[in-house]
């Protein structure tokens, strides 16, 4: 196995920002020297402990963390199988992971003296936490969000007005998250001095996916100090939903040495990974080309034109992953499996009815995953899966598939 | 010596200033853009530019990102560009011709085989806005060694320190990006452009061509006046989209090179 051949898994990415063959820079020169500024910050504050000492002090007492390792002791009795964990991220301020990154990259972005943030978001749940944050702040905050998702997620998008910000809508393309990404980079390229992008997850130009999983981290170093009080030993298998992957990545990066626990990304299926393109899993059903600045895996036609996929949820509606996830998957340190719509949607309803936990439909796919495998499973084998967000913003989504009228709501 | 190379060593034995225009191959489609980009050279236009399409076109502003959209959704790809380019020097095997987009075309179609079709297809040089230097082991290395200019952005962001790493592996001309920002944008003042024309040309013996908001033979006169020659995109594409006839398209051209070659 190729992974024998690595000493470690938790080195990368090297100081071009490289993953193996994935990551890199690749961004007009205009943002460039940004880029390059803001990795020298980062490694400054990497490594200083008054910056850590900020981070944990809000971490505990805005987002509310550590957030629970929870035995889904019903769900397990109904698969049957294995014994299932859910790390709660979905319990953080804003109800999903999302803020765990914000918060260092706002902090990050005020010792450099930037006082205007921008950000993209799909489901809005990177929106609302920066959004957040930037009220904590004072800061003014430019969300762009392609005007399809603002007309499927009218939700978050007032929770961003009532936060102060000002949401985009971007026409531009399909209207969807990867075309708020475009228009995030155009804006950034027009404000250099006084604006920071704060990208949502682990992809972007080096040192971006680097420092994402960074703050990410702290979901799985939680994880596996919960897991050894719990259960005296780490957790067999981890499981977590990508679109970009940030959850997922800050889950697994704590755990990437201890080869004896498997690592599963799931993907969002859509309607089925087959020639009609109609999923967003990039690994199971894409192939490697560039894209908003480092190489990935990507769902592109014969000419390398991007394509712009479908899922059910909205957060995971990237034809992009990671690099690092890219790599995982090259090495085989980690697997992959893509989740169907339906699947995702069934997995939904389980989690409301055994563990009176409304999930959001990004961790619904992870939680279909584990019903898939867990009945075949021993008893004593512990899967950890990420609640990385709850459900409250997709209800409306599944009421309209369950074929339920919401009426006037 | 590529193309490039002898037209501004022909200008510069004429005391002339370069005129560039862009168009996006395959706007509004194939037969209408290859009419347009065959009208250029008889329109005073010096270097061609081809823009490839691409989908996420992240440093362009809404007129080139319509522009690339008509033309995907006309059916346009990487080879038709080529085709195109073959076609046009079928008629004209001196104006140099520059493809300008992103990387992932070209990485699709595998960076060899990119630049031997390139290469045959009779194209000069290549803008690639999505690689700095920093990668410039992807495709600025192999293109030079296989005789193809490799023409780099530089910007206001580009400080002196920066600078000699932006210039170490540009050939055949410099292209100045007079503003922060996407293509279409505020055009920038003459006055504001010189001193850093004049900044770049300290450290390096190539042209300096500036572009990124010129729309009238004034603004080309202009910059080409503190420059080695402007650059017309947008304000060109923007007369493709109105659906404007290729004779008016050609003449507006015209007057833009007018007044670059009166600097």
């Amino acid at each position: 196995m190729a992974d024998d051949l690595i000493n470690s898994f938790m080195t990368g990415p090297d100081e071009k920002g490289r993953f193996g063959i994935f990551g890199g820079r690749f961004v007009s020169e205009t943002l460039m020297p940004l880029i390059l500024e803001l990795e020298a910050q980062y490694e400054h504050a990497k490594t200083d402990q008054s910056f850590w000492d900020e981070m944990e002090f809000l971490w505990k007492h805005y987002v509310g963390r550590p957030s629970p390792l929870y035995f889904a002791e019903r769900l397990t009795e109904r698969l049957g199988g294995a014994k299932v964990y859910m790390k709660r991220d979905e319990l953080n301020h804003t109800g999903a992971h999302k803020i765990n990154n914000v918060l260092g990259q706002i902090i990050l972005a005020r010792r450099m003296g930037k006082t205007r943030i921008i950000a993209e978001t799909g489901a809005g749940q990177h929106g609302v936490a920066t959004a957040t944050v930037c009220a904590k702040f004072g800061l003014k905050c430019v969300v762009y969000m392609g005007a399809t998702d603002v007309e499927r997620q009218k939700p978050n998008v007032f929770r961003m007005r009532l936060l102060g910000a000002e949401v985009v809508p971007v026409t531009s393309g399909r209207g969807t998250l990867k075309d708020a990404m475009n228009d995030a980079l155009r804006d950034w390229v027009t404000n250099v001095r006084d604006t920071f992008y704060c990208i949502g997850t682990v992809a972007g130009p080096h040192p971006y996916p680097a420092m994402v999983r960074d703050f990410q981290s702290i979901i799985g170093k939680e994880a596996k100090a919960q897991m050894l009080e719990a259960e005296g030993r780490l957790p067999d298998m981890l499981v977590a939903a990508i679109g970009g992957g940030s959850n997922a990545m800050g889950l697994f990066y704590p755990f990437l040495d201890d080869k004896e626990v498997r690592i599963v990304g799931v993907e969002a299926g859509g309607h089925g990974v087959d020639d009609r393109m109609e999923h967003c899993a990039s690994l199971t059903g894409g192939r490697p080309g560039v894209l908003h600045g480092n190489r990935t895996y990507l769902l592109q036609d014969d000419d390398g034109q991007i394509l712009e996929g479908h899922s059910i949820s909205a957060g995971l509606d990237y034809p992009g992953i990671g690099p690092e996830h890219a790599w995982l998957h090259e090495t085989g340190r980690a697997e992959y499996v893509a989740i169907t719509d339906s699947e995702a949607l069934a997995a939904f309803q389980l989690c409301c009815e055994t563990e009176g936990i409304i999930p959001a439909l990004e961790p619904s796919h992870a939680l279909a995953h584990v019903a898939k495998i867990a009945p075949d499973l021993p008893k004593d084998h512990i899967i950890c899966m990420n609640m990385c967000g709850r459900g409250d913003k997709d209800i409306f989504t599944v009421a309209r598939h369950l074929g339920h009228d919401m009426g006037g709501l | 010596m590529t193309r490039i190379d002898a037209k501004f060593a022909a200008l510069r034995a004429e005391n002339r200033k370069a005129f560039v225009a862009y168009v996006m191959a395959g706007d509004p489609d194939y037969a209408t853009s290859l009419e347009i980009v065959r009208g250029l050279p008889g329109a005073g236009v010096d270097i061609i530019e081809l823009g490839m399409p691409f989908t996420d076109p992240m440093a362009d502003g809404p007129t080139i990102q319509l522009a690339g959209q008509r033309a995907l959704e006309g059916g346009q790809t990487l080879q038709k560009t080529l085709d195109m380019a073959r076609a046009f020097r079928e008629g004209d095997d001196t104006t140099p011709i520059v493809m300008m987009g992103y990387y992932n075309p070209i990485y699709n179609r595998g960076v060899e085989r990119f630049l031997k079709d390139a290469q045959e297809a009779g194209i000069d040089g290549l803008i690639v806005v999505d690689l700095p230097p920093e990668e410039d082991e992807e495709l600025c290395i192999p293109a030079q060694a296989a005789g193809l200019n490799f023409i780099r952005l530089a910007t206001p962001t580009t400080d002196d320190k920066r600078l000699p790493k932006v210039l170490q592996n540009t050939s055949g001309f410099v292209y100045y990006v007079s503003i922060t920002g996407i293509t279409g944008a505020a055009a920038a003042e003459a006055a504001d452009v010189g001193p850093e024309v004049a900044r770049i040309k300290a450290q390096t013996a190539l042209p300096v061509i500036v572009g990124f908001g010129i729309r009238t033979p004034e603004t080309a006169q202009a910059i080409a006046g503190v420059a080695d020659g402007a650059v017309v995109g947008s304000a060109i594409v923007k007369l493709v989209e109105d659906r404007r006839p290729v004779p008016e398209i050609l003449s507006y051209v015209a007057g833009l090179a007018a007044g670059a070659h009166r600097a």
